[in-house]
Formats: structure tokens, sequence, C-alpha cells
């Protein structure tokens, strides 16, 4: 299966390699024939990549103890679940995993627009093409994971063996999200491979129209829409499995992953402002751009060793090739840029300081400079060490004192920018916009207040969240209310009648409304308590209103790892509610150990416990407990994101057609007059 | 004022008080990476930095003091004896010969106090020395690595 799934590999080379160069040939000479065969090329090359990267897992599942790559990341015990995950666990697999799901995107694209949009396909084919090129040279000539264990001999040749039992896979890995984590941040991060050939492809081939615009948009949505379901899993992962009480570190690598999400989101709302009044085109096939840059170096980042962190993979000299292929791309779009930067010309300018495109303008300023801050902060350490050769780095509190007032500055245009109309906003209008959603939060923030926020960031993070959501309420109340009074539907059906007709707005709204829940479970941080605490059994620790008893400690064995357990009671109000089993896990394979945290979760609050150690001197267990405020806000508030986002990616019922560029956006006739005004004019693509 | 000059003004607010707290946070939590050889030579003000630093633990060194662990690094032919106060459990990893990487202050009598100790296994998913099968190149065509 070895020599199979190699070949396949390097089959999978050629054919990407032929897909490059015919389809430059095809764009040349805009010959059908040689379009087409290029085209094949590449969906060739996907279904190689397919068929290398079921045969790595095969090798998985039949332990196949030959083979290096195996070797290193499994065992005999491993459950077969784990097995098949281990793809992905280490360098060499979870390269070819990232071939594997960038394939599935290019050859869905291949596929769904073979016979569509002539002109700008061959281009898009063949950048596409490249970026798969370079994965498959890593994967087949760099770090190969088909390489079989050898050992010279006497005479000095080669010799394969194989080993009986593999290292095992790394214990902080075993855990259901570790089968779902990397996926959606791996889809992600391949994902915005897509937009940026369709940016890169209009502008090389001068696209006429908007169209690929909207293209870009919807896939850009879609890699998106992963990538914040993979950060919050490793989130999630790294809460639940690391056990040091919170769930984002600014470990270079969870920043990694955060900075094409800041330059995505910001391309996400930028590219409005291109449709409605065709302005920031040069902005926008930038943010495209620099958005797949980072993807390549987030991918850089994590695997180079660059930058020390607790995900880093082995050091590897890996990284010079991503440096190679971030200076192509870089080139490339330099080229292609200057080449025809008259395409790009905007076609209106900023009319109001209180207007909807100012608005955009402040949103893509505070994402840009928030990306900016991160990328400064991680790659800290490699700049000093160039500029004073002392390396330094810097911690949480450089980037908390940053991103927390543009946290909270985003948060609070993202209640006001969507009351602000195009080109210009009267002061009446705002008044009418903005008195019932003001109220609220200051209400909302009254009631935090007299709950006990007392800090100040937390509490002007619940007044903006109780603020946004007015606003969305609002929006929904408004345009709900328009559909009742035609309709005999009741208020629910309206709603959802609303949010059928225009799902791109009021999509929009629900992601908003599903980032205001993450702000107000971070805000939750702010009152975060811990305790750590010696103890034996029969032992106390006291937090918050709880009380914890450690009843006993015991011992399991599982197939794979030896398990030790605390068994504590939880009392509030001297009252038992529940009994928790913090873990440590010792996996004899690899000599390792991992903690298992017990979490007690609430709306209001998470009751986290740890069995943090035993004390080497005295051999007494040590249990750390934390109580963290509105955790859970965070993660039902990533589900209502990604709700949000798959509702805008479902068609509008009634497509309202908003001409890029027309002076006064247009309302849909079936509209006018029976909607208020502040709905009609932004009826349509927003 | 144009528009353009005031969206220019909003955006220098923005960038300068961001600029501003990124200065006040880089003050606050910048550490200095050292090896161990590098430490005997700072002094003043180098020497008062956040420090963090790796090496291997002297076996036999560590000794468990009430409130504290003491124990020895070693790097690059050099010693650092170091004393680690924090309030974590050390971790299971961190045994005679491992792999530690700590973080921390030089105190004035020259020994290393600790505020965070991380640890791995010097043998973490290799093989150990003496058996040493090495990968390499396989019979499969794309084995040119």
């Amino acid at each position: 299966m070895d020599v199979f799934g190699s070949f396949a590999l390097l089959l999978a080379f050629v054919c990407a390699l032929y897909a490059l160069v015919g389809g430059i040939a095809a764009i040349a000479t805009r010959h059908p024939l040689l379009i087409k065969s290029a085209r094949q090329a590449g969906m060739a090359a996907c279904c190689l990549i397919f068929l290398a990267t079921f045969s790595v897992v095969y090798l998985f599942v039949t332990d196949s103890f030959s083979m290096a790559y195996v070797v290193s990341h499994s065992n005999r015990d491993l459950s077969t679940f784990f097995k098949v995950v281990a793809l992905w666990s280490g360098q060499e697999g979870s390269l070819l995993f990232w071939c594997f799901l960038l394939s599935l995107y290019i050859f869905s694209v291949l596929v769904s627009y073979r016979n569509k949009h002539g002109e700008l396909m061959p281009h898009v084919a063949t950048i596409l093409a490249g970026v798969q090129l370079f994965f498959l040279t890593i994967s087949n000539f760099v770090a190969s994971p088909f390489k079989a264990l050898a050992i010279a001999n006497a005479s000095g040749g080669l010799e394969y063996f194989a080993k009986a039992d593999g290292n095992g896979l790394n214990p902080v890995l075993q855990y259901p999200e570790m089968i779902i984590h990397p996926p959606n941040l791996y889809s992600g991060y391949t994902g915005f491979t897509i937009p940026f050939a369709f940016a890169l492809a209009a502008l090389l081939a001068r696209y006429p129209g908007e169209k690929w615009i909207h293209l870009t948009r919807k896939w850009t949505m879609i890699a998106w829409c992963f990538q914040t379901i993979g950060i919050l899993l490793g989130a999630h992962w790294a809460y639940a499995v690391l056990g040091w009480g919170g769930y984002w570190g600014w470990d270079p690598v969870e920043n990694a992953s955060f900075l094409p999400w800041l330059t995505g989101t910001a391309f996400l709302h930028s590219v409005m402002m291109q449709e409605k009044r065709g302005m920031m085109k040069v902005w926008n096939v930038w943010l495209v751009f620099i958005t797949f840059m980072l993807c390549i170096l987030g991918t850089l980042l994590t695997r180079s060793g660059l930058v020390s962190s607790v995900h880093a993979f082995a050091q590897s000299d890996i990284g010079k090739w991503f440096v190679g292929f971030l200076l192509i791309v870089i080139a490339v779009c330099l080229y292609a840029y200057f080449k025809n930067r008259d395409y790009l010309k905007s076609e209106n300018q900023l009319d109001s300081i209180v207007s909807r495109e100012s608005s955009f303008l402040f949103n893509n300023l505070v994402l840009l400079v928030a990306c900016i801050a991160v990328l400064s902060g991680t790659l800290f350490p490699v700049f000093s060490d160039w500029i004073t050769s002392n390396r330094i780095s810097v911690g949480p509190p450089f980037f908390n004192k940053v991103l927390i007032p543009l946290g909270l500055l985003l948060l609070f245009l993202t209640g006001v920018g969507p009351l602000l109309a195009w080109r210009k906003t009267s002061g009446e209008s705002l008044k009418r916009n903005l008195l019932g959603p003001t109220v609220a939060g200051f209400v909302g923030g009254g009631i935090a207040y007299a709950l006990g926020a007392k800090d100040v960031f937390a509490l002007i993070c619940f007044i903006l969240s109780t603020f946004v959501a007015g606003t969305i309420a609002q929006e929904y109340y408004r345009g709900a209310k328009v559909i009742k009074v035609r309709s005999t539907l009741n208020w629910l059906s309206s709603a959802m009648e609303l949010t059928l007709r225009n799902t791109r707005r009021y999509g929009g709204y629900t992601v908003h409304f599903g980032i205001v829940m993450i702000f107000v479970g971070l805000a939750g941080q702010a009152f975060n308590q811990e305790v750590q605490k010696e103890i034996g059994v029969g032992g106390t620790v006291k937090i918050g209103p709880y009380e914890l008893l450690l009843q006993a400690l015991d011992q399991k064995q599982e197939k794979n790892y030896m398990a030790e357990r605390m068994i504590v009671e939880v009392m509030k109000d001297h009252k038992p509610v529940m009994i928790l089993f913090p873990e440590r896990r010792n996996f004899p394979t690899n000599q390792e150990s991992g903690t298992m945290v017990a979490i007690y979760s609430t709306l209001r609050e998470d009751l986290y416990v740890v069995y943090a150690g035993v004390n080497q001197g005295s051999d007494v267990p040590t249990i750390h407990v934390f109580l963290n405020p509105l955790v859970k806000w965070v993660w039902f508030g990533g589900v209502v994101v990604v709700m949000g986002t798959i509702v805008a990616l479902i068609p509008s019922r009634h497509s309202v057609l908003v001409l890029a560029g027309s002076k006064a956006p247009k309302v849909a006739p079936g509209f006018a007059g029976a909607v208020p005004s502040s709905v009609a004019v932004r009826e349509g693509h927003d | 004022m144009k528009k353009q000059t005031k969206f220019a003004i909003g955006s220098a607010v923005i960038v300068v008080s961001m600029a501003f707290l990124a200065w006040l946070g880089y003050g606050e939590s910048k550490t200095y990476y050292h090896t161990i050889a590098e430490i005997s030579t700072l002094h003043g003000s180098a020497a008062a930095h956040r420090i963090r630093v790796g090496g291997t633990v002297q076996p036999g060194s560590i000794q468990h003091v009430s409130g504290r662990t003491d124990f020895i690094l070693l790097g690059e032919g050099k010693s650092l004896s170091v004393s680690y106060t924090g309030n974590d459990p050390l971790p299971d990893s961190f045994v005679d010969n491992s792999q530690a990487l700590i973080e921390g202050r030089l105190g004035p009598d020259g020994k290393f106090v600790a505020e965070h100790v991380q640890a791995k296994c010097a043998s973490k998913y290799e093989a150990a020395p003496g058996e040493a099968p090495r990968p390499a190149s396989s019979a499969s065509p794309s084995g040119k690595t």
C-alpha cells in the first residue's frame, strides 16, 4: 500500500504540473482542447491525492509499523478511531491532509464551474494548480509520509525492517476535538485558496463585471465559516484538555489561525462597498491576497519552529520552502496588480463621515490594526533577533492591551454600522434608530453592574453587547412587522419569512448576534477565580458558592492508558450538586501524561476542576479549581455564528437586484411604499 | 473640513492610541531568550529582565525544600542553579536529564528564580540512541528525500 500511495502522490505531482503548464499554454493560445485537458489534469491530480491519503489511513489502520510515520504516531492499542485521525497528528501526514482538503475544494470548483465563466476559469484552474503543485512538491520530496524504516547493514546497503509496535499518539491529541478541530481549521486555511484564485484570476484576465466578486465572496464565507469553527474548536480543545483554565493564550499557533480570520472578516465587510458603490476595489483584492498569504505564513509558523509554541511540530527545514512559496505568491500578486491596476479604479468617493461606507472603512481599519498587532506580537522574537540580536518575546499583556479596546470598538461598529444609510445618514434617522438600543445598552450595563460586574472593560462590553443585540432585535422587529401586517403569519413565521427573503442581511445579523454572545463570554474572563491546593482524601476546597470535597482517589486501567482519578463531590449551600472526576492519564507507550479536566458547566459559569499533579516531595495530590463565568456563551455564540453564515449562504427567496455604482440604491418594486424607508433602502445584497 | 480629512484624523487617533497601548504591553511582558552561557555574562539592566532559558536537568540535583524546588540546569558546558517558587506542581516529565524550559528572573545572588517550568522527556518520540533505526528512503519512487 505504501508503494501504491507514493506512486499516486507522484502521479498527482505530474498531473498538477501539467495542469499548471498546460493551463498557462491554454490561456496563451485559447485553444479549447488545451483548456479542457488542463482542467482534466487538475481533476486527476485531485483524485490521485484522495487515493494517496486513503492509503496512509490504510497503513495506520493495518498497523504497518514498517512505515516511519505510522511508527511515530500510532501503536497497536490505539483505538481505530484515533488510528484514522493520526493521519493529521504529525508534520508529514498533516501536510498530505492539507493537500487532500485543498483538492476537495479544487475538485468541486473545477466540476461545478466547468461550463461557466469561460474567460475566467482557465486562469482560476491554473492558479489552483500552482498552489496544489507547491504542496505536492512538499509531500513528495520534502516531507513524504511514505518513508519506510531502514537500517544500514554491514555491507553499507539499506535493509528494510518493521517495528513490533509504534511509539503511540501524543496523549494531548487523544481527545474527540482532535477529530474535528484540525479538519475544520485546515478547511478554513485551504478554503481561502479559492477566493484568492478567483480574485487573482479576475485581475489577470481583466474579467468584466462584478460576477467574480460574488464568487469570491461566497467562497470566502465558506472558508471563513470553517476557520471560525476551527478556531473555536481549538479553543475548546485547549480549555478541556490542557488544564490551565483558559481557552485562548495568544500562542503563536492560535495567532496564526486568527490572522487570516481577521483579514477575511475585513474582506467580507468591505466587499459590500464594491458591490454597492464600486469603491475599494484595490483594497478588496489585496485583502484577499493577504488573507491567502497569511494562511501560508500561518502554516510556515506552525511547521518551521520559527517561533516556539505548544503546538509546534518538530523543528525542520521545511520553513524555507514556505518562505520561497510566499515570495513567489507576493511576486505574482504584485505583477498582476501593477499590470492591471487601472482595472481596479474606484467609481465613487466617500460622501460623508456618518455613512455606511465610513463605518465599513473604520471596521476594516480596526480589523487591520488588530491583524498587524497580532502579527507583530507573534513575530516579535524573530524581528528582535534580526534587529537587536536579542530574542525577545511578548506575552498576553501585550495582546490584551491592544486587542481588548479594538474588540470593543469593533463591537460598537457592529451595532452602529447596519443602522447607517449608504452615502449619508440624517441626524433624524440616526436618532430614531439609536434611541431604543442605546437605552437597552445602558439598562443591560446597569443590570450587569448590579450583579457585580465592576471591571471597566467588562462593563463596557456588557453595555455594547446589549446595545448591539438591541439594534439587531429592532431591525428584526421592524422587518417582521411589515410582513406580519401584509400577511396572516405570526411573529415567528414573519421573522423566518423575513430572513429567507434576504438571507444575506439577516444571516449577517445572526452572525453579529453570535459575535455578541462570544463577546459576553470573553468579558466573563474578567471575573475568573482560581484556587490551587494540596488536599488529601476528605479535604475540601471552597470557591465562590461551591465547596468541593475530595471523596476518594482511584485508578482505572484503560486499553491505551492508566487513569488516576479524583472523585470530587461538589456542594452548593451544603447540598450536593454533582460528582466530578478529574483525571490524570499516563500513557505507558510514550511515557507521557495528560490531564482530563472535569467541568460543571452552566450558562452562568463553569466550575473547572483539574487534578493538577502530585507534590513530588510529599506525595499529596494537588487540586486546581477554576470558576470561570460565562464561558458557555463563547461556544453557543460560535454555534450561532455558524448558523448565521449558513443562512447567509442560502440564496434569498426573492432576489433583489441592486446595481453596483448606481447613485441611489434601487428599491425592489414589490417592497417600495409598504416598507419603512430604513428597511427599504437597505433591501438587497447587504 | 473635508470628509477624507475627518476620516484620516479618526484613523490616526486609533492607530496612535493602539501603538501606545502596544508599547505599554510590550514593556510589561517582554521576555528575553538567553542561553545558560549568556546568563553569567549579563549585568546591569540586562540581568533585571524577565528571562527564558532552556537546559538539561542535572541528575540528582532536584531537591524539594518547603515552598520551593531547587535544581541545577546544564547547557553548553555551563550550569545554572535554579529555585522554582511557582504555585503549579512541577510537570511529571520534570525528572533527571529532562529538557526544561524555565522563565523568571535572575536573583542578586546569581541564582535564577523561576516562576514557570516546562519540561519534556529527552527521548520524546525518538528512538533511544542504541537501537537508532533512522528513517531512510523507501523503495517507492517518492522516497527521494
